[in-house]
């Protein structure tokens, strides 16, 4: 193996997660979100969960999501509505840590 | 609804915090519930990282030395990077390994650390369970009396807030207001393995011993730095920055630490290597002054980095030995206190004789020292400037030291008042 850079979903790729297929721990209000002009979770998101598609609408998926909080402080406008942790067992598995 | 349990105490989250305080009550012969939303302890857990070791000594005496850590710190190392130029600085102190006593740092990697940690608090008597998040706390007339989890409710004496970074337990009990983006730093690392001989060659190692190396000059401008811990048989490699500062630059978090990634002083020491990890945390950057205002309410104490307890020099971090020491000091105070009404007092006084708020406050300089805005890009560029002139030789009438570094000063935007106020101000902050 050489050490070559990687996207985020390729890292995101070597973790182990037991998504909560049936409650997502974070939900948005995409009408919030559209309105927000900043949107600083593009950018802080160490898994870049959060992407505009070609309408500028944010597309978000929970699942690989590291639990680090970050999007939830700098919400600005919040399109976040709903941020807790998953429920128990639910979510990353850090096997190192 | 099942049948209530009465503890002496319930600890949330089964972090160091968590089991430090949990393994003291249980030896004091307390009933102590350690509960941990993960399947198992330390699997939500990241960190740098390295641990202190005084502050499991201070536990139980010996504990260090069978605990699950990964390399003993002897090289202790300083990078300033700027473009594709690096300047390092090695610190190389033996005696941080030395035979008869606990070396004083172990580089560690917390899902093995904190499950360890947890099994010792569960061989004293507590009872862990994991998989289990508690939503909410149960109030009756002005004092916290147990937790609710899905539909159990379990009751305690006291109820101890270890749950981390972003607390909500402490926030629910309005303990705590919510942290604010400019407090914090977001953490992002890649564990990436290696031989463990590749390792000890790399970075002048003997077998065992580790190396612990902060990075400045690695951020973009934006306030922060990065870190490579060695060890056993892979090495951290990481990144904290300010998300205020980095959602105004624009470069994704995650694209920043692929470019440290690549770095010309960073590469060779990985190179060969296979990612294994990829974690997120944020870190309280506050210090002393962040710490909450009430660490404490009627039957309920806040410990470990949900109390804001990390420290930060930028040339060290220090955050696990804290949660650690936090711990035991609320099982000492939960312990010898018999007054419910002066736990929370205890507990205050116990932070201050285990030297852990004294220690915060004597550093809580270091803040304003780490504010300065040219520390992230235009110091590591002027010094390395300086470098680059001292080491060229071409044939040129050498220039004179000093106006070399006023033309370099010049260069960099910088002028030598700015140096000189710079200066001053580290110096009073430190």
């Amino acid at each position: 193996m050489s050490i070559e850079k990687m996207t985020a979903p390729e890292l995101l790729g070597l973790n182990r997660f037991n998504v909560d297929e049936e409650k997502p721990h974070i939900i948005l209000n995409k009408a919030i979100c559209f309105q927000c002009k900043e949107k600083p979770c593009l950018v802080v998101c160490p898994a870049t969960l959060y992407t505009l598609d070609k309408a500028g609408e944010i597309c978000f998926d929970y699942a690989g999501c590291l639990e680090c909080g970050t999007c939830r402080v700098m919400c600005r406008n919040k399109g976040i509505v709903h941020w807790s942790y998953p429920r128990g067992t639910f979510g990353i598995s850090f096997r190192h840590g | 609804m099942s049948e209530a349990e009465k503890f002496d105490a319930i600890i949330i989250g089964a972090g160091p915090a968590g089991a430090s305080c949990a393994y003291t009550l249980a030896k004091a012969g307390k009933e102590v519930l350690l509960i941990e939303r993960a399947d198992a302890p330390g699997s939500k857990n990241m960190t740098g990282g390295r641990l202190y070791t005084y502050a499991l000594e201070m536990v139980d005496r010996g504990l260090s030395a069978e605990a699950a850590l990964e390399r003993k710190v002897t090289h202790e190392q300083i990078m300033l990077l700027s473009g594709d130029r690096a300047i390092s600085i090695d610190y190389h102190e033996p005696s941080f390994n030395a035979t008869g006593r606990a070396p004083q740092s172990y580089t560690v990697l917390r899902a093995g650390f904190d499950q360890w940690f947890a099994g010792k608090a569960e061989e004293m008597g507590a009872m862990v369970v994991c998989g289990v998040k508690v939503d909410d706390l149960i109030e009756k007339d002005g004092r916290i009396t147990g937790v609710i989890a899905g539909e159990d409710q379990m009751l305690a004496d006291v109820v101890i807030a270890a749950d981390g970074v972003n607390s909500f337990i402490a926030q629910k009990a309005g303990l705590i207001k919510d942290i604010s983006a400019h407090s914090v730093g977001v953490g992002v690392k890649e564990v990436i393995e290696l031989p463990s001989k590749v390792i000890e060659e790399r970075f002048h190692l003997r077998e065992d011993e580790g190396c612990a190396l902060m990075i400045l000059g690695c951020t973009e401008r934006i306030h922060g730095g990065g870190f490579l811990y060695t060890n056993r048989e892979s090495v951290s490699l990481g990144m904290v920055v300010n998300p205020e500062e980095a959602a105004k630059h624009g470069k994704s978090v995650h694209a920043i630490l692929q470019d440290l990634k690549m770095h010309p002083a960073v590469l060779p020491l990985i190179e060969g290597g296979e990612t294994i990890e990829y974690g997120a945390h944020l870190v309280c950057e506050e210090g002393y002054r962040g710490i909450p205002q009430k660490l404490y309410g009627e039957g309920l104490l806040v410990i470990g980095e949900a109390a804001g307890f990390v420290i930060n020099t930028g040339y060290s971090i220090r955050g696990i030995d804290l949660a650690v020491l936090s711990g035991l000091a609320a099982a000492k105070a939960i312990t010898d206190e018999t007054d419910p009404a002066k736990l929370g007092a205890a507990y205050m006084k116990e932070l201050n004789h285990i030297k852990l708020l004294p220690s915060m406050q004597s550093v809580d300089g270091y803040k304003d020292l780490l504010d300065i805005p040219r520390l992230y890009a235009d110091y590591p560029n002027l010094a390395a400037d300086i470098f680059g002139q001292l080491y060229t030789v071409n044939g040129q009438v050498p220039l004179s030291m000093k106006k070399i570094i006023e033309s370099l000063i010049r260069k960099n935007g910088l002028s030598i008042w700015q140096l000189f106020k710079d200066g001053l101000r580290g110096a009073k902050s430190i």
